[in-house]
């Protein structure tokens, strides 16, 4: 398992740097000048101008302003904005609250998708059972900016159970938009629940798990749930990393300050630095969550041995 | 195919004559979309203590069905015990609460499967899977359930029970697999073992190790033994009495030296002619024409007749149209068998008149 974990850990290098290139070329490739952006319609002095792209290294090629960047990188310099402001001050300030708004996400995501997929499972064909099977489909066709605004239009301001913008009310801020960004994964969750219990009732095992007089609960609760589990776990632990970085839309819907609103806003100023940044975090850590859904895959699973 | 092994008697024990298990008039049903499968249709039996009662039929013929129907774990929907009753120890276990019913499940009636791999839980240690017995139905702590299991894998003869009771199912090999099934089901001393085609999965040499072990475990501990099987060797190296299958009704019932040295019904007669005998003369096998009968669409009359060539359509006796009249299952010759044919004398007969007897 050791040495499984150290390859891993040694192949998100190459991702890693794949990845920040091609963010990197992609900012370079946006049409426009940026410092000229950055002053807007006041006159810049070609002096000021020059200074600016050289400290930006906006006048060397792409290659050696990506060698540049990467070499700051790694000495865990992200460098800074246009304004002066280090990325990493940004990253600090904001990965706390899209973290807070993700894990808010995943928990609605694991509870309500769980235990909706599992009463379904164990009782196909009951209504409860096809109210799952509506109200996932109607979730899963509709766009979540959508969803966003009838949440927050009919949640939030109509009954007023909400707070409908910011993140002023502490974790209670984190409930509607977290259930909204949810409510994607959270409809495949409980159909993908429903679907691989009901069919691991039907295992052999689970006909003995019964012969052998254990109690119905213990059948399905012990015998049947950890097995179909598995898949369960791999698509909620993939699906964290995708919640950190998907959030733009739900953060720019409920205005939340979180690195997807600073990605949007830096793709906007053309500020290579932010977003790069802010991506290669994104990346990182959806590297980091399928590893650690590899690692718990082998714990539920033991005839799994990546040694 | 029919052999005498040395290690074990065909020889039948007196069994004693306590019935641990009656069944009486089991008829189950499938409701599909398709429509109703016919899968057990009025079948009667009983096991006694220290006997070895065997089910054998082509798959198909509802032997499974039958067996899981008495251990209550038929899956329903689809399926449903429409008539019968299933008496353990004289109590009706379908009329019995679910609860009443789980008791017995294990401490009373324990069953083996054919495929042991898919049939033991993956994701958990053999070690865990047996001690689940002591710790469900005895309230054993964790680390008494664990000195049992080793206790009973040391009993199967798994070497080094006390290493491998911590490995998982697909640690072991096939033989090792189903004496680990054994294992759990011997776990709370059940009184009646029902064991559905337990060595079919298995390679030859070691089916003989798991039948030699199933009935010396036997032996030790007087249960009853049914067992489901297609395999006539099977049946007569460790079988006392023997059941015939056919189309889910019992065609045939007797000693398994009656029914196989002097079968009554044609099915029966029809399976001897298809297996190569030691002893015989080498004779061309006859295999039994046609194929089983759609459980949804029985033939009406005898559910063989279309197969039998000993059937009689035109000019029977009334009564005994095998296209038209249900046989019974009568008795016929030795005190204690019985054939559902309506020529059951006329099979017997013909046989022995044929042989010069």
């Amino acid at each position: 398992m050791g040495r499984f974990v150290a390859r891993r850990l040694l192949l998100t290098i190459p991702v890693l740097i794949g990845a920040t290139f091609l963010i990197f070329a992609m900012v370079y490739a946006l049409p426009g000048d940026p410092i000229r952006a950055l002053a807007g319609d006041r006159p810049l002095a070609p002096a000021v101008q020059a200074q600016l792209a050289d400290e930006f290294n906006l006048n060397d090629p792409l290659w050696l302003q990506y060698v540049k960047y990467v070499g700051d990188l790694v000495q865990g310099d992200f460098g800074t904005d246009f304004s002066g402001r280090p990325v990493s001050d940004t990253i600090e300030q904001r990965l706390p609250v899209t973290a807070k708004l993700a894990l808010a996400a995943v928990i609605f995501e694991a509870v309500i998708g769980l235990i909706a997929g599992i009463l379904a499972g164990i009782r196909r064909g009951s209504w409860f059972d096809n109210l799952v099977l509506v109200s996932t489909t109607l979730i899963v066709s509709v766009p979540v900016f959508v969803l966003g605004f009838i949440a927050q239009y009919v949640l939030g301001l109509k009954f007023g159970w909400f707070p409908t913008s910011g993140i002023g009310d502490g974790w209670y801020s984190y409930v509607l938009p977290g259930l909204v960004l949810a409510s994607l994964s959270l409809a495949y969750v409980a159909r993908l629940t429903r679907t691989s219990l009901a069919e691991n009732l039907r295992q052999d095992y689970v006909r003995t798990a019964r012969a052998k007089g254990l109690k119905p609960s213990v059948v399905i609760g012990k015998h049947t749930l950890r097995n179909s589990l598995i898949p369960v776990v791999t698509f909620i632990g993939a699906d964290i990393g995708a919640l950190m970085g998907g959030a733009i839309v739900t953060e720019s819907i409920f205005n939340i300050p979180g690195l997807g609103r600073a990605v949007y806003d830096a793709v906007l100023r053309q500020e290579g630095a932010v977003v790069v940044g802010i991506v290669t975090l994104f990346v990182f850590f959806y590297i980091f969550f399928n590893l650690v859904v590899d690692v718990l895959y082998a714990l539920l699973d033991p005839r799994i041995r990546y040694d | 195919m029919i052999t005498t092994s040395s290690a074990i008697t065909s020889t039948p024990r007196p069994a004693s004559t306590t019935p641990v298990l009656e069944v009486d008039d089991l008829t189950v049903e499938f409701r599909t979309p398709k429509g109703v499968v016919n899968a057990v249709n009025g079948i009667s039996y009983s096991v006694s203590e220290g006997e070895t009662v065997a089910i054998l039929g082509e798959s198909g013929s509802g032997k499974s069905v039958s067996v899981q129907a008495v251990m209550g774990i038929l899956d329903s929907p689809p399926g449903h015990i429409t008539n019968g009753r299933v008496l353990f120890q004289g109590r009706d276990l379908l009329t019995a609460t679910p609860e009443e019913q789980r008791a017995v499940r294990g401490p009373g009636i324990a069953m083996i499967f054919q495929d042991a791999l898919s049939s033991l839980n993956p994701v958990f240690t053999v070690g865990h899977q047996i001690g689940e017995m002591f710790r469900a139905h005895r309230g054993a702590s964790r680390k008494e359930a664990k000195e049992a299991a080793v206790e009973l894998l040391d009993r199967v003869r798994i070497p080094d029970a006390r290493r491998r009771a911590n490995a998982y199912p697909h640690q072991f090999s096939g033989g090792m697999r189903q004496r680990v099934m054994i294992a759990m089901a011997l776990a709370l001393d059940p009184k009646l073992l029902i064991a559905d085609e337990p060595t079919t999965a298995l390679d030859v040499t070691v089916q003989a190790q798991i039948m030699d072990l199933l009935k010396d475990l036997q032996r030790d501990t007087g249960m009853g033994l049914l067992l489901i099987t297609h395999d006539l060797g099977v049946v007569n190296e460790v079988a006392d009495k023997v059941l015939v299958m056919y189309a889910g009704r019992v065609v045939e019932t007797g000693t398994v030296d009656e029914v196989f040295s002097d079968p009554s019904h044609p099915y029966t007669e029809g399976l001897m002619a298809s297996v190569p005998s030691v002893e015989g003369v080498s004779t061309r096998l006859r295999p039994i024409v046609g194929t089983p009968p759609d459980l949804s669409r029985i033939p009406t009359g005898c559910s063989f007749h279309p197969r039998c060539p000993r059937r009689v359509l035109e000019g029977a006796p009334p009564g005994k149209d095998c296209d038209d009249d249900v046989p019974l299952l009568l008795p016929v010759g030795a005190p204690g068998r019985a054939s559902a044919c309506h020529y059951r004398e006329e099979v017997l007969r013909a046989r022995s008149t044929a042989a010069g007897v």
